[in-house]
């Protein structure tokens, strides 16, 4: 195996390593702060691996060009912020009924509207789950690092492919552009999974077919397997339907390929909980500030523990449900006015009190901030 | 897939906290980037830097933080500082306070001229490069000699090959140069 490879990336570079080790070979997308080092090294890294970087007009085209390009075989990608990603709402919606595997980032600042350019927010947290119109059921990973960053970025991927589904990486401006000293993966160390590709000859070949998992095999367009694709809900022919069955059918199909396999996409991170009297719940930066938190406060003989989510969506309820169980009081932590908070309310039973720690303006929750509210909660 | 571990952490011994700052356009982030480097290059540490600026190219208040340590870097950002290298008197005014009370300040007294009354180093890294370089752009990079010699995060020849692997092509003799100065003068203070 060859040497190591180290090198300093912000978290922005870190994501596309990552994309580019899981196979992206398109991307299109509009820059917009800040996410537009994403666009950067991808317009440089791309064309020399054989893949392709389009500036598009807006987020809406490129939303519609990475769906586009994933049709036609490849694994594709765009990166965004919270203004540009309300735009592309519409057609990741269409990702959804058209089962498109493809990738979005979501390097979250300040809203609403244009809000904060270069300033810290997790308020996109549940627009990432259910900004698009319709039933669909969504798929949203948070790093926490830069190196967190090239292996979320790479499961994202996988489970794009995997079922066939559009996933939002949820990154903030403090990680994409935070620069840290990462080795860079190796050929052969993280698995990559490639959409199934359709074995029956094309004239039998059903586009949406219900398999035992969910997924239907996705073949590239041209070659040979001609069928329709439509954001009307449509029959397994793929054409728009307005029987009830086949309507039921195709949206039962959109949730259960992902919820069957819930606990293979949920992700935790699970620090010093097993003696834990109060446990931080966090995602992305506000995770590091946690952990942070944690260690000092068990070096000042607190029983206090971290759990982190590496997967926001779907969210895993039956995981906090039963670390909570376990402790006397939560505390919910987030750079927005509450999202997450209200996902972790669904589960933790009543003789475990939640609280909150919520920051909008436009700065990270400090350790600091953190150990003061337990102080306050204890 | 889930990652779980109970494993006790602990604060590392040797989290170590530097902030450069200035005005923009004086190189900060740049010397943040080329530290961050350096420090990968000379060993196993972890590292992590980030920044903040307005949104003007030149002026405006700007500092980039650098964390070091053998462990896991949890908080990304600068908590208490070990070091904090201020280039202008308005950097120094706001970053002072979150500097721990032992420690190490380094300021450029070209343009500080009001200096709290407690242990530091001075040296004018901004007249330095202007006089001794002959380009004033380089006084981010004195100002890095002197962290240099002053510290133990990194040896000087693995800050250079840093420092010359990063600038522009055509102005290594400068930085070399401007290096070199920024640690020499730094000597001399520590020996007096």
């Amino acid at each position: 195996m060859a040497e190591p490879v180290k090198r300093l990336l912000q978290g922005n570079g870190a994501c596309v390593e990552g994309a580019i080790y899981a196979g992206l070979k398109f991307y299109a997308g509009y820059p917009i702060t800040p996410s537009t080092e994403i666009a950067e090294a991808c317009a440089r890294q791309l064309p020399r691996i054989g893949g392709r970087f389009i500036q598009m007009e807006d987020e809406i085209a490129s939303m519609a060009a990475i769906v586009g390009a994933s049709v036609s075989g490849l694994k594709s990608m765009t990166a965004t912020s919270g203004p540009g990603y309300s735009l592309m709402l519409e057609n990741i919606g269409y990702a959804y009924m058209t089962e498109t595997p493809c990738v979005i980032v979501n390097v979250q600042r300040g809203g609403p509207s244009t809000g904060l350019p270069t300033k810290i927010s997790q308020s996109d947290t549940m627009q990432a789950r259910w900004g698009s119109h319709g039933d669909f059921t969504s798929v949203a990973v948070a790093p926490s690092t830069v190196g967190d960053t090239i292996t979320e970025t790479i499961r994202a991927f996988n489970l794009a492919e995997r079922f066939r589904t559009p996933v939002t990486i949820l990154l903030d401006e403090v990680i994409g552009h935070s620069r840290e000293i990462v080795t860079l993966p190796q050929p052969g160390q993280y698995e990559i999974v490639n959409r199934v590709k359709p074995t029956v000859k094309p004239e039998k070949f059903v586009p949406f077919e219900l398999t035992a998992n969910g997924v239907s095999p996705m073949p590239a367009y041209g070659e040979g397997y001609r069928y329709n694709v439509t954001g009307l809900t449509h029959d397994v022919m793929g054409f728009a339907t307005n029987r009830a069955d086949e309507i039921q059918a195709k949206l039962d199909k959109l949730r259960n390929k992902i919820a069957n396999y819930e606990d293979e996409i949920q992700k935790l991170r699970v620090e010093m909980m097993d003696d834990a009297d109060v446990a931080f719940i966090t995602y992305g930066s506000v995770s590091r500030a946690a952990l942070q938190a944690t260690s000092l406060a068990r070096q000042a003989g607190k029983k206090v523990g971290s759990i982190q989510l590496y997967t926001v969506w779907p969210f895993a309820y039956d995981r906090i449900k039963e670390l909570c169980s376990r402790c006397k009081k939560v505390i919910v932590a987030e750079l927005n006015m509450g999202q997450v908070v209200h996902e972790v309310e669904k589960v933790v039973c009543s003789d475990t009190e939640i609280h909150t720690l919520q920051r909008y303006d436009g700065e990270i929750l400090t350790p600091e901030q953190l150990l003061e509210k337990l102080e306050e909660v204890l | 897939m889930t990652a779980e571990s109970n494993d006790k952490a602990s604060i590392p011994q040797d989290r170590f906290e530097i902030r450069l700052s200035g005005s923009g356009g004086q190189g900060m982030i740049f010397g943040s980037v080329v530290l961050c480097e350096a420090i990968g290059r000379a060993g196993d540490k972890n590292v992590v830097q980030s920044q903040s600026y307005g949104p003007e190219a030149r002026g405006g208040a700007s500092k980039a933080d650098v964390v070091v340590s053998s462990e896991e870097i949890y908080y990304p950002k600068a908590m208490k500082l070990d070091l904090l290298l201020a280039m202008t008197q308005e950097a120094l005014d706001k970053y002072y306070p979150d500097l721990k009370e032992n420690g190490m300040l380094v300021v450029d007294n070209t343009l500080v001229t009001e200096i709290p009354d407690r242990d530091h180093y001075a040296r004018p890294f901004t007249r330095l490069a202007r006089e001794e370089v002959g380009h004033i752009m380089v006084a981010n990079v004195v100002a890095l000699g002197a962290i240099c010699a002053l510290t133990d995060i990194v040896p000087l020849d693995v800050l250079t090959d840093a420092v010359l692997a990063r600038a522009p092509r055509g102005t290594e003799d400068r930085n070399r140069k401007a290096i070199e100065i920024g640690y020499n003068e730094a000597m001399k203070l520590k020996k007096k």
